[in-house]
């Protein structure tokens, strides 16, 4: 008895790969390799996957953060104290041990603290998804370096989009008046502060 | 369940969360220092072409270059 169940543990971790390294679909691969036995069955997508990491059940010293934009990624899985994100509902610190949530980014700064080194960038906007095993997956549409943002563009932006809100007709043309003020004033705050 | 609790303004005047999105997203470009303004605005320009089809045949093409102002 206490054989088998030795067995049956020492099976269980194999049996787990295996049946993420070949197609779920097992009459596919036993159709297979019945007509084209020489050459691996095609993978799916499913097993290149890497599965999450699970939870820890101590809360884990570093957080892990995936920082992507469309065209870039830039951070990948970088072990991190911590990351303060702009959210809709404010500044929000993300420290290892963070319960799961999703926030919509509003336009704002994004610091990455490491040690004693903090990167920060301004975020156009996006969401972050922090899960419950100390990941988080910022998402952005555009994110730069404060140093490469021109403090004239921004003045400039900040004082056309002011002068076309009372300007403005229209619900649509409003809200992209107001758009702009956010934004702006946001990027002038992060030039400043 | 309460409709619609506190939509953002921009949802209320019939604006989607991409066209927000976007729209951000080219404001910030536009503020960029020279060498990173070039490039971020070239990375985001769009050309496609486009042509009709009839009977099965394509007709000529017409080439469109979006610039990356709505």
């Amino acid at each position: 008895m206490l054989r088998q169940a030795s067995r049956l543990l020492a099976g269980g971790p194999i049996l787990a790969t295996r049946a993420r390294s070949f197609s779920t679909d097992t009459t596919f691969t036993e159709a297979w390799t019945k007509v084209i036995p020489n050459i691996d069955p095609p993978k799916t997508p499913l097993s290149f996957i890497h599965p999450r990491p699970p939870t820890p059940s101590s809360i884990p010293s570093k957080l892990t953060v995936n920082f992507v934009l469309p065209y870039a990624s830039e951070l990948a899985t970088k072990e991190v104290d911590m990351v303060i994100v702009p959210a809709t509902t404010g500044q929000m610190g993300v420290l290892p041990g963070h319960v799961a949530t999703i926030a919509e980014l509003k336009p704002g700064v994004l610091s990455v603290h490491e040690g004693n080194e903090v990167t920060k960038y301004f975020v156009s906007s996006g969401f972050v998804f922090i899960h419950a095993n100390s990941f988080a997956d910022i998402i952005a549409v555009e994110a730069v370096p404060l140093d490469q943002l021109d403090a004239n563009h921004v003045q400039k932006g900040l004082a056309d989009f002011t002068s076309k809100l009372s300007s403005a007709t229209t619900d649509l043309e409003k809200a992209e008046a107001q758009i702009g003020i956010d934004v702006h004033s946001a990027l002038n705050s992060a030039l400043t502060g | 369940m309460a409709s619609n609790a506190a939509v953002p303004f921009w949802r209320a005047a019939g604006m989607t969360y991409i066209t927000y999105s976007n729209i951000c997203a080219n404001l910030v470009r536009n503020c960029l220092k020279e060498p990173y303004k070039t490039e971020a605005l070239s990375r985001e320009r769009v050309h496609f072409s486009i042509s009709k089809w009839t009977d099965g045949k394509p007709e000529k093409p017409t080439i469109r270059s979006d610039s990356p102002a709505e």
